[in-house]
């Protein structure tokens, strides 16, 4: 039995940019010139149930670094990690429900097989957020990663970002959709 | 790796809660799929001495333009902790409110009540060495939305927690002991269980209260905490 019981979630309601996104600059840009690895930009739109853009959401990314490292104490190869990644970054989906991040690509973590990003969506109407995954559409080992096939198969798309051909730097769109057809997988880690 | 409890879902809130109107659209309806708890999830953002300063734990200083804010001078302070009680350090809480009047700075908030020039209600701390956070504010107003008719939100202080690791990100609200708006409130009554409401009720603290200066408020926070497996001892 546990001592103590978890405090409940609450909305993060319609107010909270100027607490969460502004006292703290450029929270969409994980990166620096010193920052090691493949520059990608991560841009997509939060959906509601009638496919309408949430413009009071927010996005939070959590990644290894390019050799697939994080700079946290539970990590043992925390000591290799890049000193220029913190691994964390926050943008808001305000204009048009389009959340957008500017970082790196990560590398593959000791004992998986491909990359892939941690994300959280909150929004004003979700009293908790919710957790999914970013995979990327370009990873050939994308078919041997035990979360992925874990998850049916008519469902996998919606974890997988689409690398944009278009772009110069490479940009992977990835929309998250709250609810309907292409619902996204939601996790409870 | 140690595994934390996942989320309990007789405490936090379901995604869709119909008197909380905003809801019926934007929360999963499909079943949330197992994820395993790997390195990935047990890891999360650390932050410095040098992600806060001073003022950012000071709501009633760190906007001021020509004066103070209005509004009942308050001292919140509390410990974050795990299910186990471990206290936790270094955490950074983001907190944000509407002022005296119940207006919030934000440029969507038309509410018909007064902004205050001193006073934008937000603010950041980091946990101390022994898990505890301490700030000073104004007591925030409460204020309409457009749930439903004469809906009201109980006065309440928006935080966000940042623990040691993914699972234990939580965003949350503080309310104030008695206030009769909670009852009233969908968002505070989307909570499943009694039991978790009160863990949002911040106590009033005597003890935090500073005479001729400020009353005190204590909200501890508790977050996910290590599995706890009482057989292993015996095992080793």
């Amino acid at each position: 039995m546990s001592q103590f019981e978890q405090s409940p979630s609450q909305t993060i309601g319609p107010f909270f940019r100027n607490a969460l996104i502004e006292m703290t600059a450029n929270q969409n840009n994980l990166i620096n010139e010193n920052t090691a690895g493949q520059k990608i930009i991560i841009t997509g739109l939060v959906l509601d149930g009638n496919s309408q853009p949430i413009t009071d959401s927010m996005v939070e990314i959590w990644q290894a670094d390019a050799n697939g490292y994080f700079n946290h104490p539970a990590d043992p190869n925390r000591a290799k990690a890049d000193p220029a990644f913190s691994g964390h970054g926050r943008s808001e989906a305000v204009n048009g429900g389009r959340y957008t991040f500017t970082t790196i690509k990560p590398g593959i973590i000791p004992g998986t097989v491909t990359p892939y990003i941690n994300l959280r969506v909150f929004a004003r109407g979700m009293l908790i957020h919710a957790i999914s995954r970013i995979y990327f559409s370009d990873e050939a080992e994308n078919d041997n990663d035990e979360v992925l096939n874990s998850v049916p198969a008519e469902r996998r798309h919606t974890l997988v970002a689409q690398l944009d051909p278009a772009e110069p730097i490479p940009t992977y769109r990835f929309d998250l959709n709250m609810q309907g057809e292409n619902e996204t997988v939601f996790f409870n880690p | 790796m140690t595994q934390f409890n996942p989320i309990n879902w007789k405490t936090h809130p379901p995604y869709i809660h119909p008197p909380y109107r905003s809801t019926a659209k934007r929360g999963p309806l499909k079943k949330l799929l197992p994820l395993p708890q790997k390195l990935s999830e047990l890891t999360g953002p650390v932050f410095g001495a040098d992600t806060v300063n001073e003022l950012d734990s000071d709501l009633t200083r760190n906007a001021r333009v020509n004066g103070e804010p209005i509004g009942e001078r308050i001292i919140v302070v509390g410990k974050l902790l795990d299910e186990s009680g471990n206290a936790i350090p270094n955490a950074l809480l983001e907190v944000w409110q509407a002022n005296a009047c119940g207006r919030y700075i934000h440029k969507v908030d038309q509410h018909d009540a007064p902004l205050d020039p001193n006073f934008t209600g937000c603010g950041r701390v980091l946990t101390d060495a022994n898990g505890e956070y301490r700030f000073t504010t104004i007591k925030p107003g409460a204020y309409p939305w457009g749930n439903h008719e004469n809906a009201w939100r109980p006065a309440h202080i928006h935080f966000s927690v940042f623990g040691t690791n993914f699972l234990q990100r939580l965003v949350t609200q503080m309310y104030f002991p008695g206030d009769p708006l909670m009852s009233l409130d969908p968002i505070f009554n989307g909570l499943p269980d009694e039991n978790g409401k009160k863990r949002l009720v911040s106590d009033y603290a005597h003890d935090i209260t500073t005479p001729e200066w400020a009353l005190g408020y204590r909200f501890n926070i508790v977050v996910n905490g290590p599995k706890e497996t009482p057989f292993e001892t015996k095992e080793a």
